[in-house]
């Protein structure tokens, strides 16, 4: 696409910078256009599903809220809702602060870094599936941990959260932040690979404390990756249906159910389709309103600096 | 060019190539059907479907979706159908049957029926089930009964207590097992495990025609009844004599501890069965079947079934006859359900080959149904629409992990009654 | 890296460190255990496993687990065990893989030098296709695969694969590519360069960290997703994580605890070489600024 010499082409120029101009859009086109039907379509879709009658299968017949409430008289939905909110604050935070910790130490220059980096990360290769069925053995008071440490000599000691329903919820946790956390390390074991030393010398020079270092200069310069690993996390808690369905199955009861297996649930399994859509509108609307002001706020501010 | 460049160009042609293998899709004359039974003796059964079909001729093609009792194979049925290529057959029974015929999406199997006899070699009850507007629009392919109780008589013995035949008798014996070391029962915090039991405690109590007025047709006097609230209490009781370790546990591990002596006995369907015999445990001797206390003479029944797709050409339409044909014959019927530890859906079979058990079960399907006692089990899906089964089962697995009373229970359960 | 060796001197350093690499391996054994829990399994006998606890080391150690679950086990009336399956991921896993991070390339170089009005509005747009959660798509999907003829199809699965991978390399592209000069890209237009030759000749040759990045980001998504493989494959098509969830959920008969963790290990075992191998390049695609906005 060389311009030719000035003057010898220059309606051809034009039509060729137009279309060069126009490339850019041209490009991003087919993913917005797949981004505009297949998630904002469907999106649209399921609102509308959640208006109808749906129950088998979707059928259109209009209904207006009756479904938002069925939803909101739904005891279950509330248990799921209550439940994500304790799940996503407790998994991003376990996982932010132990990747974080896991990052700071492993930067000091260990010996084996790269092994315990591979066990740190290997968790993340695995599906959901295998990890849930794995933790659900490991966590089941009559065979795994509370069985071994009685065995070792603990009588009294009890760990019975994967079958009590005040604390199923918190299993899930451990077996998410397990996944999770080796990857928000490697996030920030780049992120402070990446700082300049010069800062931390001349701070040093000052007299600063290590402490007081990373306190007040290294973890605000890893803004950056704490917004990565925090879009992340939170995508990841959203979606957790495999891991809570391997691990826990709902249960005790339903006191472990997220909105994701509530939906799933609703929607394919008990013919109320309905109810599914509009659980997953409610979803959605929360995600919007949470998270979209946040990442474009911090798109604009990425690229300024 | 460097490393990147070459590497970037041989990508993009073996992408190119790669999407252009388009995977065929099901062709003309296949039978494609979709189940969940994965395991070594249920694979085995449906194995000789496909052995049957392929000797006529036809391609079997397997559509196996295990996990949570059919909950991911409905999720990609739906999906199928709404893409307009739905398989030939799926595994769906009871009122679903129902649901999907008023979708208008199953074919009428009335040739197939009538030439087979169909009418005569099922009890009401059960063509009922498989008949959409009087058509037949599904096979059944076998019986479970649901009310047993596996037994472990050494348990029994050594806690000088005796096999209940009524709940209050299940007290006194369960007492006695707990006191001499044992579990008294064995049971798994599942959901569709605690249906399953409560479904057994309510029969037992409330009797058949009270199991039918409340399960069966949702009559809210029934539902909210102070039968139900004994009901409720007897669960309790039961409750008590179960080991804390029960949650999620799987339904198979609470039958091994039957098997190794540790538990007294489980409320399962006859599918346990299956367990024993792999364990080469011999009934009558190391483990007895009877029925749950109270429901003597009743029989619970969860049948499993195919519907049929409406299909659109002649090659496929007359594959799926033949499968419809090859389901209820008595050669299938009596290998699958060997395999499976279930009694055939067709009366009138020869039962030499299967074990006491089966033969009871067989014996009690007949004289149950003349008897006004077959119910079909509303645990297993066989009773209600999946919407007040779901409403149902929340009630029943609250209760049991919660301090809710009889009495809310009760009410809540007729409360679920409302969601169709 | 953060160097500070010099600011401690030697006695707490030894302390410090001792400190630092005690809960190092405290942590390792957590991140280890169900791995481990996983391969005692594997290797157990049913009779071990039945009376025995199941963190225990194995009285005996047998891989007949391993090859029934390889070549033997049942997945439906197919009784071939994983090896079918396993291939089949690998057919409809990489062009996925491939053609979702070319396009997030493009996508990403667009996004970051070749701005126009309303592009920072567009990519906030495209992330929210993050976190859509799947089981909303799958009906309509469904219903649109069916109308494009790809219902069932390899095709029709790459295809709903790409779609929804797209915003996560296009995040990751874009990440990376907003840390090259803009200066760069504005004296190659001046020589006379377009859009596809600086592409070419400046941006992809500095890639090579991102890619590796997305590509095993995306293969791991794609190769351990269920929701997607099971709805929109059938038959002998399955990917290897349906077959696997096939052999693990038997919903009435006897389970072998055994194969299912040989199974599990086998269904792992790409995505965990893969982090084995390439975790180092990982993280040094991570250092190489795509963390950085």
């Amino acid at each position: 696409m060389q311009a030719t010499a000035a003057g010898l082409a220059r309606p051809r120029r034009s039509t060729l910078d137009a279309l060069e101009a126009a490339l850019p859009k041209i490009v991003l086109g087919p993913t917005l256009l797949c981004s505009l039907l297949f998630v904002y379509g469907f999106i649209v879709w399921t609102g509308i599903l959640s208006f109808t009658k749906s129950r088998l299968l979707p059928n259109y017949e209009f209904v207006g809220f009756v479904q938002y409430a069925s939803l909101f008289a739904n005891e279950r939905w509330w248990v799921a809702v209550k439940n994500l909110c304790v799940f996503g604050g407790l998994f991003v935070s376990v996982c932010l602060a132990v990747g974080l910790l896991l990052a700071i130490l492993l930067d000091q220059k260990i010996r084996a870094e790269g092994i315990l980096r591979s066990i740190y990360l290997y968790p993340m290769a695995l599906s959901f599936i295998v990890t849930g069925t794995a933790w659900k053995w490991i966590l089941n008071p009559g065979l795994g941990i509370e069985r071994l440490v009685r065995q070792l000599g603990f009588p009294g000691f009890t760990f019975d959260w994967l079958v009590n329903p005040e604390m199923s919820i918190y299993t899930v946790v451990i077996a998410g932040a397990w996944q999770s956390s080796g990857f928000v390390m490697a996030l920030f074991l780049a992120g402070l690979r990446g700082i300049d030393d010069s800062i931390i010398k001349a701070a040093q020079v000052d007299g600063a404390t290590m402490p007081r270092i990373y306190w007040s200069i290294i973890i605000p310069s890893l803004r950056p990756v704490f917004f990565s690993a925090v879009m992340i996390l939170a995508h990841i808690a959203i979606k957790s249906f495999d891991l809570v369905m391997a691990l826990t199955g709902g249960g005790p009861g339903f006191s472990s159910d997220l909105p994701a297996t509530f939906m799933y649930a609703f929607g394919f399994t008990r013919n109320q389709i309905g109810v599914g859509a509009a659980s997953a509108m409610m979803m959605l609307g929360t995600v919007v309103a949470v998270i979209v002001p946040m990442m474009y706020s911090e798109v604009r501010r990425s690229r300024r600096g | 060019m460097n490393i990147v460049q070459r590497a970037f160009v041989r990508t993009l042609v073996a992408s190119a190539a790669g999407t252009l293998l388009i995977a065929g899709s099901v062709i003309a004359g296949d039978v494609e059907v979709l189940h969940w039974w994965t395991s070594g003796g249920e694979a085995k059964s449906v194995a000789e479907l496909k052995k049957i079909l392929e000797a006529e001729g036809h391609t079997w093609k397997d559509f196996a979706v295990a996990g949570g009792g059919g909950e991911n194979a409905m999720t990609v049925l739906k999906s199928r159908v709404i893409s307009g290529k739905p398989p030939t057959a799926a595994q769906v029974k009871g009122p679903s049957i129902q649901e999907w015929g008023a979708e208008g999406v199953l074919t009428q199997l009335d040739t197939v029926s009538k030439a087979g006899n169909w009418d005569a070699l099922l009890p009401t009850v059960v063509s009922d089930v498989m008949k959409y507007q009087g058509h037949y629009v599904a096979v059944p392919v076998n019986v479970h009964r649901v009310n047993w109780m596996w037994a472990n008589p050494e348990v029994f013995k050594k806690s000088g207590a005796k096999i209940p035949t009524t709940w209050d008798e299940f007290a006194v014996a369960a007492e006695k097992i707990r006191k001499a070391g044992f579990i008294a029962v064995a049971h798994g915090g599942q959901p569709w495990q605690d249906a399953t039991v409560f479904e057994s405690v309510a029969l037992g109590i409330g009797g058949a025609d009270w199991y039918e007025k409340a399960f069966v047709k949702l009559d809210p006097a029934a539902l909210g009844s102070p039968v139900m609230e004994k009901a409720f209490t007897t669960l309790r009781t039961v409750q008590k004599y179960i080991d804390k370790d029960a949650a999620n546990r799987d339904w198979n591990l609470a039958t091994a501890m039957v098997i190794n002596g540790k538990a007294a006995m489980q409320f399962m369907g006859d599918w346990a069965k299956g367990e024993f015999t792999a364990a080469k445990k011999v009934p009558g001797k190391d483990y007895v079947c009877v029925p749950a206390p109270g429901t003597a003479g009743a029989f619970t029944f969860n049948i499993d079934s195919f519907i049929m797709f409406e299909q659109k050409d002649a090659e496929a339409k007359k594959a799926q006859a033949d499968l419809a044909t090859a389901i209820m014959e008595p050669r299938f019927q009596e290998v699958f359900n060997l395999n499976k530890g279930s009694i055939p859906a067709r009366s009138g079979m020869d039962m030499s080959k299967f074990d006491q058990c089966a033969k009871d079960s067989a014996a009690e399907f007949q004289s149950s149904s003349k008897a006004g006692k077959l119910v079909p089990s509303w645990a297993h899906g066989m009773a209600m629409p999946s919407a007040v089964q779901g409403a149902m089962f929340d009630v029943v697995t609250q209760f049991m992990n919660s301090s809710m009373s009889p009495k809310d229970a009760a009410a809540k359960m007729a409360a679920a009654a409302k969601k169709s | 890296m953060v160097d500070h060796a010099r600011a401690e001197s030697a006695g707490p350093r030894s302390i410090g460190r001792a400190v630092v690499y005690g809960l190092l391996i405290l942590v390792a054994l957590y991140y280890l255990a169900p791995l481990f829990v996983m391969l005692a399994t594997s290797v157990k006998s049913l009779d071990e496993i039945r009376s025995g606890s199941l963190v225990s080391l194995p009285a005996r150690v047998s891989f007949d687990a391993w090859s029934k679950a390889w070549g033997s086990a049942c997945t439906g009336a197919d009784c071939s065990g994983l090896k079918g399956n396993f291939w089949n991921s690998v057919r409809f896993v990489l062009p996925a893989v491939v053609i979702s991070s070319l396009i997030g390339a493009f996508n990403g170089y667009v996004l970051t030098l070749w701005r126009f009005r309303g592009s920072d509005a567009l990519f906030t747009l495209l992330l929210v296709g993050c976190f859509i959660p799947f089981q909303v798509v799958l009906l309509p999907m469904a219903q649109t695969l069916g109308w494009l003829g790809l219902a069932n199809t390899t095709t029709g699965l790459v295809f709903v694969h790409v779609v929804y991978g797209l915003a996560f390399t296009t995040l990751f592209f874009r990440n990376f590519y907003v840390s090259i000069p803009e200066e760069m890209v504005k004296a190659a237009r001046i020589d006379g360069a377009g859009f596809f030759i600086i592409f070419w000749r400046i941006i992809l040759p500095l890639s090579p960290p991102i890619i590796v990045v997305c590509f095993i980001w995306q293969f791991t998504q794609i190769w351990n997703d269920f929701l997607f493989g099971v709805v929109f494959s059938s038959g002998e098509r399955q990917p290897i994580t349906v077959a696997l969830n096939n052999l693990v959920n038997t919903s009435t008969a006897v389970k072998e605890y055994n194969v299912d963790m040989a199974a599990a290990i086998i269904a792992a075992m790409p995505t965990l070489v893969l982090y084995v191998v390439a975790g180092k390049y990982f993280v040094r695609g991570l250092t190489a600024g795509s963390v950085k906005g």
